[in-house]
């Protein structure tokens, strides 16, 4: 699947687990588990079999502390369906509430019209659905120069910005 | 090119309202919000129809610009925000309407206008027409943040504590293009008042919000949540009772946050706030939002003193003049008794002396409740420059208000008013009903409205009865998602499906305001044919039942619906 970030179209290390498959039987490789499965996340990472990050679903809570979190490099947030709008919540709250400095990525049902919304929720990369244009995405997730809000990203919202806030 | 923030600084340039109008007017960031959002939906739109955008995946985004497609066509329903429009912008969208659709417009019960007939592929032209007089369709629809409503008598008002203008377009800003929360469960409807009276329903909305001076004069907010009509009609409740103004947006994150993570999603039925706060409960509800406000309501989120003030610059007072109030008997005195009428019923009190705020009804026999012509609207627009300084408002009874006349010119306004078919003298009557399209435009109706409306003028025709029956709320909706707002009607109809045939549910009771109640059924219910009759025997049974001074609702509250009831179902 197309992986997008720093807006760009990158290879993408990180294969999404199940529930299922997050064993400790694993073959080595980079691997994104089930925040269900941190713990074996952070053993998988210790024990030098590859790099581990997490995945939340839509209707997972972003409850994990701050020094966990930031153990991973990566941690995703699942859109089952991209009007489930549970994920933008989600990914502010790992950026501003708890504080998460690694990259932040959606994956599931990732289409290029909500990218700029994603980004703007705090998430830094994207694993477009199948289907999607790589080129419609990057011209979408800039389309947009000034914001009425402050959200996760740097962007200064016009209530600010007109008096030099 | 970054994945991180992209974003312009515009070098200094503040807009400050100017004397003559008082009126909200974009600045730069304002335009280039709208025309960035017009390019993007061309974009769509053409993708779309290019077969690269599935029928599911452009729902969301034409919704969010206003697109519906309904029975007979698609349907774009541009945003009135709070209700007020210019005479600028009026002969746009008589122009547009013109152009891209049949010559004529609704007024819906919130604060917006729909085009019934545009074809899906002019829409973005249509979108990108709008905001050369600083109009959009954004978020009229879709499970985002809707229009904000309020007081068509704003700033106006003879009991107004606080204007509740600033604070709706400070909400309209805030809540465009929303990033976290423009996939909600499900579609969020804020209202705000500012007056003694609740003339903007805010009890029955997703947030309420009542504006109100503290003790030591400065401006506080009431915050109510989980209010609504639709399937499942509840009153909101306070779960805040006095937030100071700076922390507005902090707040509403607060609520809308909550919301988007635990608001239900599978069942859309049960999808919105109310349902949330009512299972959380009120208390529990109101909790978590300040658990999630308190670390948050001193961000980038506060709402800074400089801004408020830009934005309550451009709500200050027009250009009045010093004039000594008129005593409306006196007018009425020597004049006939069409013009009396209007005066008593059209014409409202205002907080200057020598100025009235006038009510044109959309709500002429066999006229659709809330529709006006492209050349009526033209005229408006004249009659709005020459006697309210070029401005009109839209409330969500249906109906148009000239804010600001000068009560020496009512009679010239009047006649002037009565040639274009725009002085029926019902506003608050019977006949000035609230009234949704229905299935005769409405892919989600379970019966007509529209025909019903009519029939029910037509029975009522009568001016002397129906200024002796006085107030009264009649509200039809085509179906119980509630656009008619029949839950809040004296008297509320509802259309419902029986075996593939149109009925109508009668209800009485209800009422808007901020001692909202909500009508109670009567029993089974009729064919349409029936229902003027069933009408009647509902105003027989008030009549013979009121006392002196008392209007249809004050009866009902008094003696209950059992006498409405054995009225309307007794055996003949």
């Amino acid at each position: 699947m197309p992986l997008l970030k720093d807006g760009t179209h990158t290879e993408n290390q990180y294969k999404v687990l199940s529930a299922e498959e997050a064993t400790d039987a694993l073959p080595p490789g980079d691997y994104l588990f089930p925040v269900s499965h941190i713990e074996l996340a952070l053993q998988f990472q210790a024990e030098g079999h590859g790099k581990s990050g997490l995945w939340l679903d839509s209707s997972d809570e972003p409850r994990i502390s701050t020094d966990l979190l930031n153990q991973f490099t990566v941690v995703a947030v699942n859109f089952p369906k991209f009007i489930d709008g549970r994920g933008y919540s989600i990914a502010f709250l790992l950026r501003e509430r708890l504080g998460f400095n690694g990259d932040i990525r959606a994956i599931g049902d990732v289409l290029v019209d909500q990218l700029n919304y994603m980004r703007r929720c705090g998430f830094s990369s994207f694993e477009l659905r199948e289907d999607q244009d790589v080129e419609v995405a990057v011209r979408e997730m800039n389309g947009f120069t000034n914001f009425y809000q402050t959200s996760a990203d740097e962007a200064i919202p016009a209530y600010r910005l007109r008096h030099n806030l | 090119m970054s994945g991180r923030a992209v974003f312009l600084k515009l070098p200094g340039h503040i807009t400050k309202a100017t004397d003559d109008q008082s009126m909200y007017k974009y600045d730069d960031y304002d335009q280039r919000i709208v025309a960035d959002r017009v390019r993007q939906f061309h974009d769509q739109t053409q993708r779309f129809l290019d077969g690269k955008l599935s029928e599911d995946e452009f729902l969301p985004l034409r919704l969010q610009n206003g697109l519906y497609v309904q029975r007979f066509a698609p349907m774009l329903r541009i945003a009135i925000p709070y209700g007020m429009v210019n005479s600028e912008q009026l002969r746009k969208l008589s122009d547009i309407s013109r152009r891209y659709d049949k010559g004529y417009v609704h007024f819906t019960t919130r604060q917006n206008l729909q085009l019934n007939w545009p074809s899906l592929e002019e829409v973005p032209n249509i979108l990108e027409e709008l905001t050369s007089v600083q109009m959009h369709a954004i978020q009229t629809s879709g499970n985002c943040i809707r229009n904000t409503t309020t007081d068509q008598f704003a700033g106006v008002a003879h009991d107004e504590i606080v204007d509740p203008r600033p604070w709706c377009e400070i909400i309209r800003q805030w809540s465009t293009l929303h990033p976290e929360f423009s996939f909600l469960p499900r579609k969020f409807k804020i209202a705000v008042s500012g007056s003694v009276e609740d003339r903007a329903a805010t009890n029955v909305h997703d947030i309420g919000i009542h504006a109100h001076l503290n003790d030591n004069g400065a401006v506080r907010f009431k915050i109510l949540a989980g209010g609504g009509l639709g399937r499942t009609p509840m009153i909101g409740s306070v779960i805040k009772e006095s937030l100071e103004p700076e922390h507005l947006l902090s707040y509403l994150y607060a609520v809308l946050r909550v919301y988007n993570q635990y608001g239900r999603r599978d069942n859309k039925y049960k999808a919105r706030i109310k349902i949330l706060v009512k299972a959380l409960t009120p208390q529990v509800f109101a909790e978590k939002v300040e658990q999630e406000w308190l670390p948050i309501k001193d961000s980038n989120a506060h709402l800074p003193e400089q801004e408020i003030s830009r934005v309550a610059s451009f709500f200050t007072e027009p250009a009045y003049q010093s004039l000594a109030s008129v005593d409306l008997n006196d007018l009425a005195l020597s004049a006939s008794v069409p013009f009396q009428l209007w005066l008593k019923r059209n014409v409202h009190l205002h907080k200057k002396p020598g100025y009235s705020a006038v009510t044109l009804t959309l709500k002429a026999t066999a006229d659709a409740p809330g529709d006006a012509s492209a050349e009526q609207l033209d005229a408006i627009a004249d009659l709005a420059d020459k006697y309210s300084f070029g401005e009109l408002r839209v409330s969500h009874e249906q109906n148009l208000i000239f804010a600001d006349v000068q009560q020496k010119q009512l009679y010239e306004l009047w006649q002037q008013l009565e040639i274009l078919g725009l002085a029926t003298p019902n506003q608050g009557l019977l006949t000035d009903m609230i009234c949704c399209p229905g299935g005769d435009f409405c892919a989600l109706a379970n019966a007509r409205s529209i025909p019903l409306a009519e029939d029910i003028q037509r029975r009522f025709e009568n001016i002397d009865f129906l200024h002796d029956i006085g107030e009264l709320d009649l509200n039809i909706s085509g179906c119980m998602n509630a656009c008619g707002h029949h839950h809040v009607g004296h008297i509320g109809i509802l259309g419902v499906d029986r075996k593939g045939e149109e009925y109508y549910q009668i209800q009485v009771g209800g009422a808007s305001g901020y001692d909202t109640s909500l009508g109670k059924i009567l029993g089974p219910s009729f064919k349409m044919e029936e229902v003027p009759d069933v009408v009647n025997k509902l105003l027989q049974t008030y009549v013979k039942e009121r006392r002196p001074d008392e209007r249809f609702i004050d009866t009902c509250r008094r003696i209950g619906v059992e006498p409405f009831k054995e009225s309307v179902y007794a055996a003949a």
